[in-house]
């Protein structure tokens, strides 16, 4: 199992955009530590012969064919926005960290 | 690649490459492709990434991503999955990208280009299918608008071996695989509209002493024209020989690899960011989206669509037809082109001037209207007859051009419209006879140069020959009037 420590915490908030203080950062490493030791009581089975499961359903190959269908109206699209430009929604600017297809 | 004094260097290219499918709607949901017009206009719960909106895998993305596997000589997997990479970014409204991680749909491949030291076998790791994100626009300060138009689209992303070692044969590479792509059908293949982006990685291996070095790896992101593929490279190749120089702890593992974006006004690579530890997108399988298994029947019926390629295109046209390489490849550039061609020699045009008129005549015509020229509209038959009329010298090569363009847009057969435009050439030497008459008569200083003048004979033979051609409005046939012109001088000379 790998050791939930400080600085996993910290890699983790950083990653999913969060900015836990020094006390959130300490009791989540409590409380990290303590699920993910309970899950890991599943490393007591031995899996070797188990093929890895992609999907919890049986289905397979769910396709559609390759026909429009009618979208949601621009206007409808940035109805919610916080903050919008014309059509466009309008966010604080963002400097490149590297993400894109 | 090179060698200093006391160096070696060689270069070391390997390709990421986003190919924008050309298929109707987006790859998990119905919202239309081929946007551009309101920003945000084509969206739906699905590309916008609301809860609890399930994707469905658009089937004709997956058979274009099959049919470039096989065109590209790929095993094709028998199962696949899609995974969630996750990041943040403004564009990607589900915070993650739905690709295929560890399972690509094609692997194991190899591309076959021609370069200038022969046939060069470019091997092909993997090819999976993904989606694109949407586009930030900066151009409000401190702010970014967003428009997820783009979002959802099917790219597949093919990657190659580093096995490229010289910048133009980075080049043909990327030229020839998109010829490969757009010919296959699978995408638009528009570079300026983004719809096939290359991502080359490069480093240099630097022997000295006895010893390689190698450099760290720089991903140039995004380029969208060849030209750049080429300019990023050879300025890659020689930054990082020179920073070597002045460090030679510049080295893979010593030095982290980094993305790097190309500046085409100043022709440099600019530093964007490094890539210090190992990006971490926490892939895992997405559950909403279902395995899928590829079956051999599946595959042959794919198989089934996969035409000629280019490249065995060219060489039976050059065998059959006795065409040049460089005439069959203007003509096997595009498919629909070739396929016009090769249906006008089936209904009996002549080869060589088919040939003749495909790259002088229609394809002016094609680039005046800045279409193929399979998109001008004209039907093979009427291209056959063409090229049999003038090959019979029923018509002459000028009155073709006419014809050419009188066929766009009309339903009426060649023969039809040269008579009806009295551009049936006149074969009758009587008549040719006459118009020679008129020519000489005006052109009595020609004449004379003609027979007596050895040092201008010969282009005052030819300039009467196109006053004859004038005079007579271009229905004179040039063989039967250059022929008699030239028994006409030949009589006036004897009577000295």
């Amino acid at each position: 199992m790998a050791e939930i420590d400080e600085s996993l915490v910290r890699h983790v908030a950083t990653l999913a955009r969060l900015k836990p203080d020094d006390a959130e950062v300490a009791s989540m490493t409590r409380e990290l530590t303590r699920i993910v030791g309970y899950i890991d009581c599943l490393n007591e089975l031995d899996t070797d012969s188990v093929e890895p499961m992609a999907h919890p359903l049986a289905l397979r190959n769910v396709f559609r064919a390759d026909e429009v269908r009618a979208s949601i109206s621009a206007e409808e699209a940035v109805g919610n926005a916080p903050e919008r430009e014309r059509t466009f929604f309008k966010v604080p600017k963002v400097l490149d960290t590297g993400g894109g297809a | 690649m090179s060698t200093d004094a006391e160096i070696q260097t060689r270069l070391i290219v390997g390709f990421e490459i986003h190919v924008q499918l050309a298929t109707k709607t987006k790859l998990f949901c119905g919202c239309a492709l081929g946007f551009g017009e309101t920003p945000n206009s084509a969206l739906c719960p699905v590309c916008m990434g609301l809860p609890g909106a399930l994707p469905v895998l658009n089937r004709q993305a997956y058979d274009y991503s099959v049919l470039t596997g096989l065109a590209l000589d790929c095993e094709i997997a028998e199962f696949t999955k899609w995974d969630r990479k996750s990041y943040y970014y403004p564009d990607l409204p589900k915070n993650y990208q739905t690709s295929q991680y560890d399972l690509p749909l094609a692997s194991n491949g190899h591309f076959e280009i021609e370069t200038k030291s022969g046939t060069r076998r470019i091997g092909i790791l993997r090819a999976h299918l993904e989606e694109d994100a949407g586009k930030n626009l900066h151009d409000v300060p401190g702010c970014s608008l967003i428009d997820l138009n783009r979002a959802g689209t099917p790219l597949l992303e093919i990657v190659t071996q580093p096995e490229i070692h010289d910048p133009e044969e980075a080049y043909t590479f990327c030229t020839e695989l998109q010829k490969l792509v757009t010919y296959l059908g699978v995408t638009h293949g528009i570079m300026q509209k983004g719809q096939m982006r290359f991502e080359p990685n490069i480093n240099v291996a630097i022997t000295t002493g006895g010893t390689e070095y190698r450099t760290p790896i720089s991903e140039v992101k995004n380029l969208n024209s060849f030209r750049s593929v080429r300019s990023a490279i050879e300025y890659e190749f020689h930054r990082q020989v020179h920073d070597w120089k002045s460090d030679n702890g510049y080295l893979i593992k010593e030095r982290p690899n980094e993305n790097r974006g190309w500046d085409d006004d100043k022709g440099v690579t600019v530093f964007q960011r490094s890539k210090e530890g190992a990006d971490d997108y926490r892939y895992f399988p997405d559950p909403d989206l279902v395995p899928v298994t590829v079956t051999q029947d599946w595959v042959n019926e794919v198989r089934l669509s996969l035409p000629e390629l280019p490249a065995a295109r060219i060489k039976r046209l050059t065998t059959d037809l006795k065409l040049t390489t460089e005439d069959a490849a203007a003509i096997v550039a595009n498919r629909a082109t070739a396929d016009l061609f090769e249906a006008a020699i089936e209904a009996g045009g002549p080869a060589t001037t088919l040939m003749k008129q495909y790259l002088n005549v229609w394809a002016k015509l094609a680039n005046d209207q800045d279409a193929s020229i399979a998109g001008l509209g004209v039907g093979h038959e009427a291209m056959a007859s063409l090229a049999a009329m003038t090959e019979k010298g029923v018509v002459n090569a000028t009155a073709a051009n006419k014809i050419a363009e009188a066929l766009i847009g009309s339903d009426k057969s060649p023969e039809t419209l040269a008579e009806e435009m009295g551009l049936i050439a006149v074969l009758d030497e009587d008549q040719t006879e006459k118009w020679i008459d008129e020519a000489f008569a005006e052109n009595a200083d020609a004449v004379k140069d003609a027979v007596s003048s050895p040092k201008k004979a010969k282009k005052a033979a030819g300039f009467l020959r196109g006053q004859v051609m004038r005079i007579s409005g271009g229905k004179a046939n040039p063989k039967i009037t250059g022929d008699l012109i030239e028994a006409r001088l030949a009589e006036l000379a004897s009577e000295g």
